[in-house]
């Protein structure tokens, strides 16, 4: 195996110890009940504000882990950190967020759950995953031929 | 009370992941992102799909650890799961995140784009719970 190969296999490992740590805190803190997500997004009703703490508590461990790779040149398997770079507040930005808001306060799913909780075989889980997975395909297809047209 | 310290044990779970995703291979941890990048393949894509492999594996590690699976209840019908699962496709798309990117990894960044993402879907997220109250 070359070093560029073995340093890919690494890095297949890490995601999945990282992707294996996401599920499990998402099953932990609750967020994969779409019934408690909708009480925490319910603040004219029945207001749950416990999943405030799963939001606190993951962007400060993770705000700490930008802060220490601020300190690095590069990561620790790869060549370079892989950042966004966009820094205009655009129509689309805004818009598709508030499109996403609306999906989310209709069914409680976000990206992140939806596809965790496809381990649980629940049939309304599948549908809300077909769906999703539907609606980026349909934007990045009509994406992809907007930049056709344009060239 | 019993819910928050799940809730707060969970996010730092999350958090730590995010952490070393990026620490590690210099990644951010927004699942929308990732998952549309499975469509294109390139040098990222296999580490991408591990990621969201251990990310689908989370729930039956925990049901290993605790004895039972994770709450999940669902109350909308099939239609609406059907709808809302397209506005969240397309939005995260058209958004550039959701909840992890823009949430975990880009509030954590001070990201400008991704404090008005966040304040905008708990903004929309908000008025549509309420809407279906008064509806109902």
């Amino acid at each position: 195996m070359s070093g560029a190969t073995r340093s890919f296999a690494t890095q297949s490992w890490a995601a999945l110890a990282a992707g294996l740590l996401f599920g499990l805190g998402l099953s932990l803190s609750g967020m994969l009940d779409p019934a408690r997500v909708r009480g925490f997004l319910d603040v004219a009703g029945a207001w749950d504000p416990s999943l405030v703490f799963v939001l606190g508590g993951a962007v400060s461990v993770s705000a700490l882990g930008y802060a220490l790779s601020r300190r690095f040149r590069r990561p620790a398997l790869a060549e370079t950190f892989d950042l966004p770079t966009a820094r205009r507040i655009d129509p689309p930005l805004v818009l598709g967020a508030a499109l996403f808001g609306v999906g989310w306060g209709l069914s409680g799913f976000c990206p992140g759950p939806a596809l965790a909780g496809l381990s649980t075989g629940a049939a309304p889980v599948l549908v809300f995953a077909a769906a999703m997975l539907t609606g980026m395909a349909t934007h990045d297809l009509a994406l992809a031929r907007r930049r056709m047209s344009l060239r | 009370m019993d819910a928050y310290l799940p809730a707060l044990g969970g996010g730092l779970l999350i958090g730590l992941s995010a952490a070393m995703l990026l620490l590690l291979n210099g990644r951010i941890a927004g699942i929308s992102g990732l998952v549309a990048g499975l469509a294109r393949p390139g040098a990222r894509w296999r580490a991408d799909a591990a990621f969201l492999i251990g990310l689908v594996l989370g729930p039956p590690l925990f049901a290993l650890l605790a004895g039972h699976w994770p709450v999940m209840r669902i109350a909308a019908g099939w239609p609406v799961l059907a709808l809302a699962g397209l506005l969240v496709g397309f939005g995260t798309r058209l958004g550039s995140g959701c909840t992890s990117g823009h949430g975990v990894c880009g509030l954590a960044r001070l990201s400008p784009r991704s404090i008005v993402a966040v304040l905008v879907f708990l903004a929309t997220g908000m008025l549509t719970v309420a809407l279906m109250r008064v509806a109902s």
